[in-house]
This record gives C-alpha cells, structure tokens and sequence, in this order.
C-alpha cells in the first residue's frame, strides 16, 4: 500500500488529468448529465480523500481511515442515481482510476516487475471494493427514488369524489396490493364519515387484473365500509376480467354494475331519487 | 361495579357504550341487554360505538353475540357510529359482523330500525289478531 500511497501522493495532478481523460471518454460524464468542471472537481476530491486515507495507513476500503473517501462515494453516487446515470456509467467513475494509478506505478518501477504487479494487485483490490460500495449506495438511491415514486402513486390513484349527496365513488386505478388496499380503506372510511355518505361506488375499471388476493381485499374494504354503514356497489368490471373471475372461482358477493353510470343510477334508486330528462328541447 | 346503561327510547333499546370496555363489562352488557329485551318486549337494539377506540376481538365476538342473543328474542342489532380505524380492525381480525345492521350514527340507525317500529306501532294489534288466527 506505501507505493501507492506514494504514487497518489507524489503525482496526484497527472493522475486526475489522465483520470478524467478516461472518463470523458467513456460516458463518465453520463452523455452531459454533469459538467466537465464538476467531473474534475469529484475527481480532485476524491483522489485527495484517497491519499488522506491511504497515508493514514489504511488497508482497504472498509478500514475507518477511508471513511471520508467512503463518504465522498456517497455524495457522487447518490447524485448520479437521482440525476438518471446508468449502473455502468456510475461503476466507470471509479473503476477508470485502475489505469493512470497502473500507468504511474509502471512508470515509477520501471524494471522491477515484482512491485509493480504486487502493488498493482493491491490497488486493483481496493478499487474493486470502492467500485463495489459504489454501486450499493447508487442501488440504495435507486430504490429509494422508487419507493417514494410507489407512495406518490399510491396517494394519487386512490381519490374518493363525491358524486352527490351521500353517494361517493372511489375510482381504483392500477392494481391493488395489501399496502394500497390499507391506504383505499382507510380514504373511503374517512370519506364516509366526512360526508355523512351511505353508499360508496366502487369502479374497477382501472384495475390490470382481478384474482383472488385482489378480490380479497375488495371484499375487505366493502366489509369497512359496511362496519361504517355504508353500502357499496362494484362497477366497472371489464367483460375479460369477469370471465377471469368466474374461471379463478372468485366470488364478489355484493352488487355489481357493468358501468359507474349504472352502479350511480341504482345509487340514485336505492336513495329514492330519479332522475328525469326535461321535455325535449325545442 | 360500573354498568353500561341500556335507554328505552320507544321500542328500541339505546346502548352508547363511552369507555373503553373491558371483559367482565361485556359480559354484564350482554346480561342486562338480553333481560331488558325481554323486560320491555324491544323490537331493535341499537349499540352506539363511536366513544370506543380500541377494538379486539372479544369485543366483536360480544357485539356478535349480542345480535344473535338479540335476533331470538325477536330485535334487531344496528351497531352504530363506528370509527375508520375500529372498521379496519374489526375486519383485519376477520370479524365483519355479518349478522349485525350498521348505520353511521345513531339518526341513521334509529331510521333503518325506526321505520319497522312505526308501523307495528300504527298496526300493533293488526299482527297479534293475524297471529291468534293462526294458532287458533
């Protein structure tokens, strides 16, 4: 580790310069996602964390002294997650360090190939094991973004409109899990207390597919919304989801319409309204 | 020991149960309930929840039996007023209440029983005569 140590230390600005050669050349910047000045800066950073840690005489990449480089790893490979790098894009900023250090390391050991390829095992394993921890934080980020995607999506596809006075609808859109069936629940019952609503429309219209969980956690939320009071009706069935249905041998006992416009015409019915159409217009 | 009370209000009994009830509670509730039915020849029950907050599956186990106790003495159970996140327990555990009527509060649940009552009150001797025809 003392050659490389040495290495970094002693020839830092040609590393960074051939560093960042490499990287532009192979997408480091990810197609202009981030600037040429900036890709210098994390370089210069990161190469002067590395020679901190590595002079503080640490021995690989978990080792406490390459905390600030790990760190440093975290702010680059976070932002590259969130600004749309791809994996291999992110893998190359560290990766493409092996070369200039391997290219200084020959150059100062000229004719003692022993040094060079010990060392130049030692600076691989440590590259590798940042490259590796790169790309776990930028897998982390990821899901992250996708798991605060998921929850947006869960906010927005279950609204529950009032269509008159005591009759609500719930328009589910997309397919609906155990977690999004708990945020539907709890929406419609809030719903039904607010608007003092007796009947609740559920529309499936949106829904991919109907299997036997799924209809499991409708007939939950209709269960509720029964425990509340309020009575629900199911439209919007598709006619190859009906057939799925009767084929998987799932039993929706509850009333069913083809279309909202029917389900909220019986709604009307059961609330004793009708609704007329004025006389022809002239 | 602390009792639930049970309110006459025509042909309906009231129970409005504020506290958070604990077992031998119920069970008192369950006794008092199905003697005052017979007391007062009820014709509905009507359970107003909306005090409770914490549910288990006791509880709906006793509002169940309540209904049944309730459906042989000839009265129907409106459970009313029951809070969002008691409904998600109740059917997280399983216990929908099938056998019991529900209403949001306790004007809706007086008007889904309350109609019943009106017109056996107006009738009252009209089904007792057909009856006696009957048997007689």
């Amino acid at each position: 580790m003392e050659n490389i140590a040495q290495i970094v230390d002693q020839h830092a600005p040609a590393i960074v310069a051939r560093w960042q050669a490499i990287l532009s050349a192979n997408g480091g910047t990810g197609g202009g996602r981030i600037k040429e000045a900036e890709l210098q800066t994390q370089c210069r950073e990161f190469l002067n964390a590395l020679k901190d840690a590595l002079a503080s005489g640490g021995e690989g990449a978990n080792d406490p002294a390459f905390e600030p480089v790990r760190s440093l790893l975290d702010d680059v490979s976070r932002s590259r997650a969130v600004q749309g790098f791809s994996p291999s894009e992110t893998a190359t900023f560290v990766f493409s360090l092996k070369e200039p250090l391997f290219e200084q390391l020959r150059a100062a050991y000229p004719d003692d190939a022993r040094v060079v390829t010990d060392a130049g095992w030692q600076m691989t394993q440590l590259v590798d094991q940042l490259g590796l921890y790169t790309m776990e934080v930028y897998q982390k980020s990821r899901e992250e973004v996708v798991r605060r995607q998921q929850d947006e999506i869960a906010e927005l596809s279950t609204p529950v409109v009032k269509l008159w006075e005591g009759i609500l609808a719930l328009p589910l859109i997309g397919t609906l899990d155990s977690a999004r069936t708990q945020v539907v629940m709890e929406n419609l019952l809030q719903a039904i207390v607010d608007q003092s609503a007796d009947l609740a429309i559920i529309d499936i219209t949106g829904v991919p597919t109907v299997d036997t969980l799924v209809a499991q956690h409708l007939l939950k939320t209709i269960a509720a919304a029964r425990l509340m009071g309020a009575d629900c009706i199911i439209s919007g069935i598709r006619p190859q989801i009906a057939q799925t249905m009767v084929h998987l041998g799932v039993e929706l006992d509850v009333v069913s319409k083809a279309t909202l416009a029917e389900a909220l015409l019986l709604a009307f019915q059961r609330t004793g309204r009708t609704v007329v159409r004025k006389a022809a217009r002239a | 020991m602390e009792r639930i009370p049970i309110l006459k209000l025509g042909r309906a009994l009231l129970v409005s149960i504020q506290v958070d009830i604990h077992d031998r509670l119920a069970k008192a509730l369950e006794e008092d309930l199905s003697e005052k039915i017979v007391a007062t020849s009820a014709k509905g029950v009507m359970i107003d929840i909306s005090g409770l907050e914490i549910v288990d599956s006791f509880m709906g186990r006793m509002l169940d039996n309540i209904a049944a106790v309730s459906r042989l003495l000839d009265a129907d159970t409106v459970v009313v007023g029951m809070r969002p996140a008691v409904a998600i327990t109740l059917v997280e555990l399983g216990l929908s209440l099938t056998g019991v009527k529900t209403a949001l509060n306790v004007e809706r649940g007086m008007a889904l029983i309350g109609v019943g009552f009106i017109e056996e009150q107006d009738g009252e001797d009209a089904p007792e005569g057909d009856h006696e025809h009957h048997t007689g």
